[in-house]
């Protein structure tokens, strides 16, 4: 039977006919749909969101010498977070299978770097598996536990974007039951600081082990050997050389880490000249470097930057030359995202704004608060950075600071921060969206929202107290549909004599509930409108202009926050008689 | 069955071009094509540009549809099918557009950059257009949004896809209380095109 599966779908499928009984995550583009697969279809496989992505590699790690089949999933930029924990696993090694996908993004569509965390698993000696389309998502899913517990070794399963977010026909199984194995405790295995030159040699033997396994695994493998162009690569690209070269010879490495020096020497000497044609960094090619093989072209003709795609090789190859957009001759305004008609960032960044001061921003949908109209977030860089940054910047002389953090940013990275900026004497404003939901990458829950990834009531994390509990003396509590209060604690705050923190509370637009609810939208009178606009200063995005100069709100997209109406001098902006039809 | 088809839609973010291209992913997949797709998500629903590619035929590849070499481009909205309108085929490649503008919300003097003049340039470049004013016919059917359906429903009649495939993927996909809005909006479609083809 086969179906159309997105490559994270594939993943999942694959993780659950592998029999996975635990699989935690935190969101992140493009990694998000697994865990939300597995909570949809495959709830025996025990999904989670976790806190952050170290505790989900923590959860899974602890899951798997506990014996059971685990899949940890994050994006690149997570690994970072996880690594910690993810460097020294190697050391124990696993007893129950176990793989963590690493969703890297070339190209950047939603992250803030390019990362090629192939170099991370290089560096933590874990060995990197890569498919190259929906189907083997599935099946390399199904391979990696296979390796992971013949070599009692934690595998990385690396996608990139276009891999996790395309669609292709995958043929299926079913799932297999696989026992628990049993945990037997060895503080000389399981406890590595004490015991590390014990372990150390164990690293370097079983990725040896599975050097030796890359040689003749079938994850790796040539086709057309008797052409004479040669082409060494890896995942997605592998589907581009197959339609640009489709002669070629190819060895096509499912397995990039560790690479057999066999196999390549033995490929690379078949040809004159061999293209290395892999996403990302050079990591195949320097190693093949490395070994002595040098008839190789690579990066100097195909590039670092950004994703690879037919046009791209062709154009290198000189093939054929592609078609650009028509920018020189006619005016293609970009358009990037903006925030949901009815998000409550909306009035806090319209605050923001007027106060004229620095603020130290994060990741998230907020993140949008930099472009117009709102121009008020002066740095990002990663997740929970904005209170170091703000900090520091505090530090090097300028006044007034705001950070402003999400609600799940701030649970993922921003309570040590927020500790220190207290115990070290900060008077930071910081200002915690809380919409209860991780927004930006598609509203799932997380501990402040009382749910868990399967849609169930979970203990919810008490945000005020948590904040009161780090010494801050000024907490308040704030709707942001309510604009005037909005700028009134928030300027109060800033006043504040010390760390103030502003808890700012409106539901992301995004979250089921708040799609699902029935509501009268908002109408404007145009016998009481004086065409005065202060309605379209509040920048919503359903606010348009009639033929006739009058605004006109639509219906469709209304989410009756109220902040148009509150703007309005002669109240010309009423609520509607007729209920609106439930949105999509 | 032998011929590869490359399909690039385009929309705003909320117009629904990820759900259209999808149905025609699960249409070409009953008629018995290999099929893939690509999208880049994450923030579309924002009101950002959202751009799917889909190819069909014997055996697919790479997901990606190459610039030049989509027999259609179908945008929903006129400035992003000016921003996709380099990836039609020269001289064969169809664009088919929702005749409706969307400013876009984050650019500052968007109001007065808009390019109005978008249909006159594509045909001076001697492209092969076809407008359909889908948004304003979903209204009349008494739901704007279902505008991209509309749009399918052209789409359908000009490619290769049997009509019970179109039926069977609409009716799998959407939801029941939406199905008859849709599978109406999907006929209004095809009729329109078969008008607009007529008058050429
Ligand atoms: C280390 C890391 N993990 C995950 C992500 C993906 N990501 C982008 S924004 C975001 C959080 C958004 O939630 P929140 O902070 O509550 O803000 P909102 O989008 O709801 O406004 C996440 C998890 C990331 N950028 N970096
Ligand atoms: S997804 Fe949620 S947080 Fe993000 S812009 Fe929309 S309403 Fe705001």
């Amino acid at each position: 039977m086969s179906e159309l599966l997105l490559g994270n779908q594939a993943i999942a499928r694959g993780a659950w006919e592998a029999g996975v009984t635990f699989a935690s995550g935190y969101p992140g583009t493009p990694s998000t749909e697994i865990i939300e697969t597995l909570a949809a279809r495959y709830p025996e496989t025990n999904p989670r969101w976790s806190a952050n992505e170290k505790v989900a590699f923590e959860e899974g790690m602890g899951a798997a010498i506990g014996g059971l089949r685990v899949l940890v999933t994050m994006k690149h930029v997570g690994l970072n977070v996880a690594a910690d924990a993810f460097m020294v696993f190697p050391y124990a090694g696993t007893n129950g299978g176990f793989v963590v996908i690493s969703a890297d993004d070339p190209g950047m569509h939603s992250s803030q770097n390019e990362q090629d965390n192939r170099y991370l698993a290089r560096m933590g000696k874990v060995s990197v598996l890569e498919p190259s389309e929906a189907q083997e998502c599935r099946d390399f899913v199904i391979e990696a536990f296979k390796l992971s517990e013949q070599f009692n070794a934690p595998i990385m399963l690396r996608t990139t974007t276009r891999l996790a977010h395309h669609k292709g026909l995958v043929e299926v199984g079913q799932r297999e039951e696989v026992p628990q194995r049993e945990f037997i405790p060895d503080p000389k295995r399981f406890s590595v600081p004490i015991y590390r030159h014990l372990r150390r040699p164990i690293v370097e033997q079983t990725i040896e082990a599975l050097r030796d396994y890359a040689e003749t695994s079938p994850l790796n493998r040539i086709e057309n050997s008797d052409n004479s162009i040669g082409v060494v690569t890896s995942g997605i690209s592998y589907q581009y050389v197959k339609e640009v070269l489709p002669e070629a010879g190819v060895l096509r490495l499912g397995m990039s880490n560790p690479l057999p020096p066999k196999l390549l020497k033995d490929f690379c000497s078949r040809y004159e000249t061999v293209y290395v044609i892999e996403e990302g960094e050079p990591f195949i090619e320097e190693y093949m470097r490395s070994i002595g093989i040098s008839n190789l072209i690579g990066k100097e003709l195909f590039g670092v930057i950004g994703e690879y795609s037919p046009g791209r090789l062709r154009e290198a190859l000189e093939i054929s030359k592609v078609p650009t957009p028509f920018t020189e001759e006619i005016t293609i305004l970009p358009r990037p995202p903006m925030m949901c008609v009815g998000c409550g960032h909306r009035t806090v960044f319209a605050t923001l704004r007027q106060l004229k001061t620095i603020v130290a921003g994060d990741i998230g949908c907020y993140t949008m608060g930099a472009l117009p109209p709102y121009e008020a977030e002066h740095t990002t860089f990663a997740m929970g950075a904005s209170i170091g940054t703000a900090v520091g910047l505090e530090r090097a002389g300028q006044d007034r600071v705001i950070a402003i953090i999400g609600d799940a940013t701030f649970i993922h990275a921003g309570i040590p921060p927020l500790i220190d900026a207290v115990y070290n004497g900060s008077k930071l404003t910081l200002v915690i969206l809380d919409n209860s939901a991780t927004g930006m990458t598609g509203a799932q829950p997380h501990p402040a929202a009382g749910k868990n990834a399967l849609g169930e009531d979970a203990p919810k994390l008490d945000l005020v107290k948590l904040v009161e509990a780090t010494g801050v003396e000024m907490v308040e509590v704030v709707d942001t549909w309510q604009r005037k209060d909005v700028r009134r604690v928030i300027s109060k705050a800033l006043a504040h004599d010390g760390p103030a923190v502003v808890i700012a509370q409106g539901p992301c637009q995004q979250l089921p509930d708040m799609k699902r609810r029935d509501f009268l939208p908002f109408v404007v009178e145009e016998e009481l409108c004086t065409q005065c606009d202060a309605c379209f200063k509040v920048w919503c995005p359903a606010i348009t202009r009639t033929e006739h100069g009058f605004p006109i709100i639509n219906t469709a997209e209304c989410t009756a926050c109220t902040v148009c109406a509150q703007v309005c001098p002669p109240e010309a902006i009423r609520l509607a008689e007729k209920p609106f039809a439930v949105k999509l | 069955m032998d011929k590869l088809h490359n399909l690039m839609f385009a929309g705003v973010g909320g117009q629904g071009s990820l759900l259209i291209a999808e149905l025609t992913s699960m249409a070409a997949a009953d008629a018995g094509y290999d099929v893939k797709q690509t999208e880049v998500h994450g923030v579309s629903q924002r009101g950002g540009s959202v751009e799917t590619h889909v190819r069909f035929g014997k055996k697919i590849y790479s997901p990606i549809v190459t610039p030049g070499e989509a027999d259609v481009v179908l945008a929903l909205e006129l400035l992003e099918a000016l921003r996709f309108a380099h990836y039609a085929y020269p001289g064969k490649g169809i664009i088919l557009v929702n005749d409706h503008e969307i400013i876009p919300g984050s650019v500052s003097g968007a109001e007065d950059m808009y390019p109005h003049n978008a249909k006159a340039f594509l045909r001076d470049k001697k492209m092969n257009v076809i407008t359909l004013k889908a948004t304003q016919k979903a209204h009349e059917l008494g739901d704007g949004r279902i505008a991209n359906v509309v749009m399918l429903g052209a789409l359908s009649t000009l490619i290769d896809i049997p009509s019970q495939s179109w039926q069977k993927a609409l009716k799998l996909r959407l939801p029941t209380r939406y199905l008859d809005g849709n599978l109406k909006a999907f006929a209004a479609g095809e009729q329109m095109v078969r008008k607009e083809n007529a008058a050429v």
